[in-house]
């Protein structure tokens, strides 16, 4: 054998890592900015909020924005930002709660229909199409009409619809890594399927999973604030985005603050989360 | 070395750029190429072969920096604008690409493909369009020719796609025709064929051929010149023949002795030490120092220049292997 | 030296092609395609065994079949004695350690989230190979038996260049120390003179190592360099078969010939008598009655286009699969 001088190849450059990488996106950097702030609202919301967010104040109902009150106040006087700020625990919750069942269902039915194919995946491809027949939100109204309304029931009706999103995503994706000879050779070196499925396949599969979650969770919040607004979510007088805009309807006309303020909540957080997602789906990409 | 040179290339050089590095992928690369005559272009993947292809068609200038000259029949290319190269790309220098598969496009029928490059660089009507299409693909030895002017891509199979390209690429009878791997993704049954249309096509139409490759048997089967390329330069050109039976570049010789011919079956064979270079990080002299087993101290700090050793032989290397009376011939 | 290990008996393996809606409208039958048609061969100890033949022959899946990545539709492979599709071996996972494979891809054979460590301590625990406080020693053995320098286990497959990404992939299977390796076009996608350095190092290991080699590629000169005995497969069925420096310089089959003519010679002298074959390969969705090489055969007869023929052993060179070798190689 002659070669002796065996060298890697790689640039004279060492390769930038991910964390430096994120460092120059900007609007991965906004959105991580946004998420950020959101979750510190959410876990301390009594910090930052001037106000008791259930404090009645007969006193003082319906005030226009002021320096006291820099949202305005609502019907009974209660504190509109000190509201909308004790929201981001719910509406961050519902982010989270919503969807991390249906990841984790979908992910692993995802990847095993795709790894099994046979009579699995066409059961499977059945209750995909099933599903996806109908509108999501007809469906998760439909099935929190048997439950009944609340917090809990609208999760399990997201969750029992949501899955199939997350899972024939997956499938797809794990179809496509078998088609990589490294899949082979797992099978070739003898290795369980569930050390190939989990191991090997998964990890190389789930970034676009992971970059559907990011804009998934920012449908969550606006499904569940609808939801909230339909009187089928959360229930009054929690402080929740889609409650406190049900809220502020009837006086949209007189004390518009009370409907705007929240919904430009939503807005910001969907913002953040979607600019995670983008960021993640060249971030997370494997090298080389 | 040629007479009467349709193409000539100059000190080509074209850069990269990577972040803030520059990546020098091509240096000064010179040749010509005489009417019906047929250049190889070899090296290791990553020597610059398909960029000095895209950089003499200005393709390479969209995304990179193209310096040197390139002379098409006395006018130079590298100062064309983009509408006034679009007149000679297609019409008088037609291109292969490496990949048969995807240069040509699934949606359309390949006679509409056909006839589509005949409408942009020939006055011909509709009827002679048709007929010429037809008659390419005859040329190229697509049987039933006339029925098959309305099937898909993916109703051919890989050797008959190649033909289907070459037909394109030949469709407005060009003077010069680039091909860059036209045979790789190909058996050795079908790239015999495929070869044997090329040189037929260049010697029936005296089209200049410039062929890239990195199997050696093909530039000695198909080729008059050829250049063979290290790390963006040429290293060593000349007639076929010379280069070929007596290499004066330790490089050329070390890929000559790594391919397993009249060997001892299950010996040991040659391989050139080391890996190539990085162009982030080439050496200061010769780009092969580090791999060449006769280097000197010299080589080390200067960088040999490609010099005529021989009539119509050019070699970069301060210490050249010695010739013997064939490279008199 | 001439023990068999593997015997593979009348290999038959069609893909169904999925039908089209149109298809199924108009009750067309459902086709397939026949990559393999009846392969019988024996692999014998230490020996390496090239497979030659066009793309799409069926080289890979008779390699996937080996290593049961592809059950096969009908016939058997024995190895050891025992039928390794049976449902007893099926269950056993020592066969996976003892017949190891290596692809074609050198980018897509690696995962690309493990380092070569992790890559080669995984085939290490799986398989029992060492106790957990011998891996990390051995796999430095491993780096170094393939020539790649120590810091490699640190590295992910993306900092390699191809010819370093094969080596790993060899090292992975000589992890598990298996008898036989299936190597499927490993040097394909190399440059010929790092082609040159693996096909070295296989080459000394085999010595070594003392392995079998099924070597699949379709460079006849490396194919010629590295094998002791040669199949020439022809959609899908073995047309040749017998010692290398025999069959090369001296073809019998007429499509061995053919093939075997159209390598391009290094010297531009020899422009050789390729002898220019008609056609191309026939679709594998109908192969031709008869000899599957009689729509392109010079010397094609009516009993090719009916019979079969079987291959049989011709004085003084391999066996062949043709009705005429005796009179084809006598002018020859
Ligand atoms: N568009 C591009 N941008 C930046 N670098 C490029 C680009 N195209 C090619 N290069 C670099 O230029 C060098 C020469 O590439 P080129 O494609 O000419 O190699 P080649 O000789 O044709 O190799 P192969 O045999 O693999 O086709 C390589 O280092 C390659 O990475
Ligand atoms: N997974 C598969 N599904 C359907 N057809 C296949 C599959 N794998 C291979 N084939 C077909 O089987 C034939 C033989 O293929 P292959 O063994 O890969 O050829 P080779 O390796 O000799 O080039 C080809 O026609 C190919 O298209
Ligand atoms: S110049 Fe020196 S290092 Fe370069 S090829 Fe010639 S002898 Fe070798
Ligand atoms: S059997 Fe007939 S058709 Fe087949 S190879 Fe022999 S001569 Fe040719
Ligand atoms: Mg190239
Ligand atoms: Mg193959």
């Amino acid at each position: 054998m002659t070669d002796s001088t065996v060298t890697t190849v790689k640039a004279s450059k060492v390769a930038p890592s991910r964390v430096q990488l994120a460092l120059r996106k900007p609007g991965f950097m906004i959105g991580v900015i946004i998420i950020g702030f959101s979750t510190l609202l959410a876990v301390f919301p009594s910090f930052f909020a001037p106000y008791d967010p259930n404090f009645i104040d007969y006193l003082a109902v319906r005030q226009a924005p002021s320096w006291a009150h820099p949202f305005g106040t609502d019907m009974l006087g209660r504190d509109a930002l000190s509201r909308v700020i004790h929201a981001y625990s719910v509406n961050m919750q519902m982010a989270v709660l919503a969807t991390v069942f249906a990841l984790t269902i979908g992910v692993v039915v995802g990847a095993l229909v795709g790894y099994y194919r046979g009579v699995a995946d066409m059961i499977f491809g059945r209750v995909v199409d099933a599903i996806i027949t109908f509108p999501f939100l007809v469906l998760v109204i439909a099935v929190v009409a048997v439950l009944g309304p609340g917090l809990i029931n609208m999760y399990i009706a997201i969750t029992v619809v949501g899955w199939v999103y997350y899972a024939r995503l997956m499938r797809a994706e794990v179809i496509a890594q078998m088609g990589n000879d490294y899949a082979s050779a797992g099978i070739v070196m003898g290795y369980s399927d569930r050390r190939i499925i989990f191991r090997h396949l998964l990890p190389n599969a789930i970034t676009p999973v992971i970059v559907y979650w990011m804009t998934d969770m920012a449908l969550a919040i606006l499904l569940g604030s609808s939801l909230g607004y339909l009187g089928l979510g959360a229930q009054p007088p929690q402080a929740e985005w889609g409650v406190l805009i049900a809220e502020g309807r009837n006086f949209i006309t007189t004390a518009w603050w009370l409907s705007l303020m929240p919904g430009i909540a939503i807005v910001i957080t969907g913002l953040g989360f979607s600019l995670i997602g983008d960021g993640l789906a060249d971030l997370l990409r494997p090298r080389g | 070395m040629t007479d009467h040179p349709i193409l000539e290339v100059e000190n080509l050089c074209t850069t990269f750029s990577r972040g803030d590095t520059a990546l020098p992928a091509v240096r000064d690369v010179s040749f010509s190429l005489g009417k019906g005559q047929v250049q190889g272009l070899v090296g290791e993947s990553g020597s610059g072969k398909s960029v000095t292809l895209r950089s003499i068609l200005g393709l390479a200038r969209h995304y990179g920096e193209v310096r040197g000259s390139v002379r098409w029949q006395g006018q130079e290319l590298t100062t064309m604008t983009e509408r006034q190269l679009r007149k000679i790309r297609g019409r008088e220098i037609a291109m292969i690409f490496q990949e048969p598969m995807t240069s040509l496009n699934p949606l359309l029928t390949v006679g509409t493909q056909l006839t589509e490059t005949l409408k942009a660089h020939t006055d011909l009507g509709r009827k002679a369009r048709r007929d010429r299409a037809i008659e390419m693909l005859d040329h190229v030895g697509i049987p039933a020719a006339a029925s098959r002017l309305g099937e898909y891509p993916h109703q051919f199979s890989g050797g008959m796609r190649q033909r289907v390209m070459i037909a394109i690429a030949l469709a407005a009878s060009p003077k010069l025709l680039l091909a860059d791997e036209p045979t790789t993704a190909l058996d050795v049954t079908i790239q015999a064929q495929i070869l044997d249309l090329i040189l037929k096509l260049a010697d029936e139409m005296s089209m200049g051929v410039v062929l890239v490759t990195h199997d050696l048997g093909v530039v000695a089967q198909t080729c008059d010149t050829v250049a063979v390329m290290y790390a963006g330069r040429v290293v060593e050109q000349g007639y076929v023949r010379q280069v070929l039976r007596t290499p004066r570049h330790p490089y050329t010789e070390g890929l000559m002795r790594s391919v397993p011919q009249d060997v001892p079956p299950r010996t040991q064979l040659y391989s050139v030490p080391g890996t190539p270079p990085s162009l982030f990080s080439l050496p200061d002299g010769c780009a092969f120092a580090p791999r060449c087993q006769a280097a000197s101290e010299a080589c080390g700090s200067a960088r040999p220049m490609l010099q005529d050793i021989a009539p119509g032989r050019q070699t970069a290397c301060f210490h050249p292997l010695p010739a013997t009376q064939d490279d008199a011939a | 030296m001439t023990q068999t290990v593997m015997k593979i008996e009348d290999l038959h393996l069609s893909f169904p092609v999925s039908r089209t809606l149109l298809d199924v409208v108009q009750r067309k039958p459902g086709k397939s395609v026949n990559a393999l048609n009846g392969v019988s061969l024996e692999l014998k100890q230490g020996e390496t065994l090239g497979v030659v033949g066009e793309s799409g022959c069926g080289k890979s899946t008779l390699a996937r079949c080996i290593v049961r990545l592809y059950p096969p539709t009908s016939g058997q492979i024995h190895f050891d004695d025992q039928d390794i599709f049976g449902a007893q071996a099926r269950k056993d996972r020592t066969y996976n350690r003892r017949v190891q494979m290596m692809f074609q891809d050198p980018y897509s054979s690696l995962n690309p989230r493990m380092t070569t460590g992790d890559i080669l301590a995984e085939a290490l625990r799986v398989h029992e190979m060492r106790p957990e406080a011998e891996i990390a020693p051995r796999i430095a053995e491993l780096l170094d038996l393939v020539r790649l320098p120590q810091d490699a286990a640190e590295k992910l497959p993306h900092e390699f260049s191809g010819g370093q990404r094969q080596r790993i992939a060899i090292a992975r299977a000589l992890a598990v120390e298996p008898e036989v390796l299936i190597a499927d076009e490993l040097v394909s996608a190399l440059d010929v003179s790092v082609q040159a350095q693996v096909v070295n190092l296989l080459l000394e290991l085999q010595e070594r190592l003392h392995l079998t080699i099924l070597f699949v590629a379709h460079d006849l000169r490396l194919v010629r360099h590295v094998s002791n005995r040669v199949a020439v497969i022809y959609l899908g069925r073995i047309v040749e078969i017998g010692d290398s420096e025999t069959l090369f310089s001296a073809p019998s089959h007429p499509y061995s010939q053919a093939l075997l003519s159209a390598a391009p010679s290094l010297d531009p002298d020899d422009k050789g008598a390729a002898i220019q074959l008609e056609g191309e390969l026939p679709s594998p969705l109908n192969v031709p009655p008869g000899c599957p090489f009689h729509v392109r055969c010079r010397h094609v007869t009516d009993q090719c286009r009916k019979v079969i023929p079987e291959l049989r052993a011709l004085e003084g060179r391999g066996e062949v699969a043709c009705h005429h070798a005796e009179e084809i190689n006598q002018h020859a």
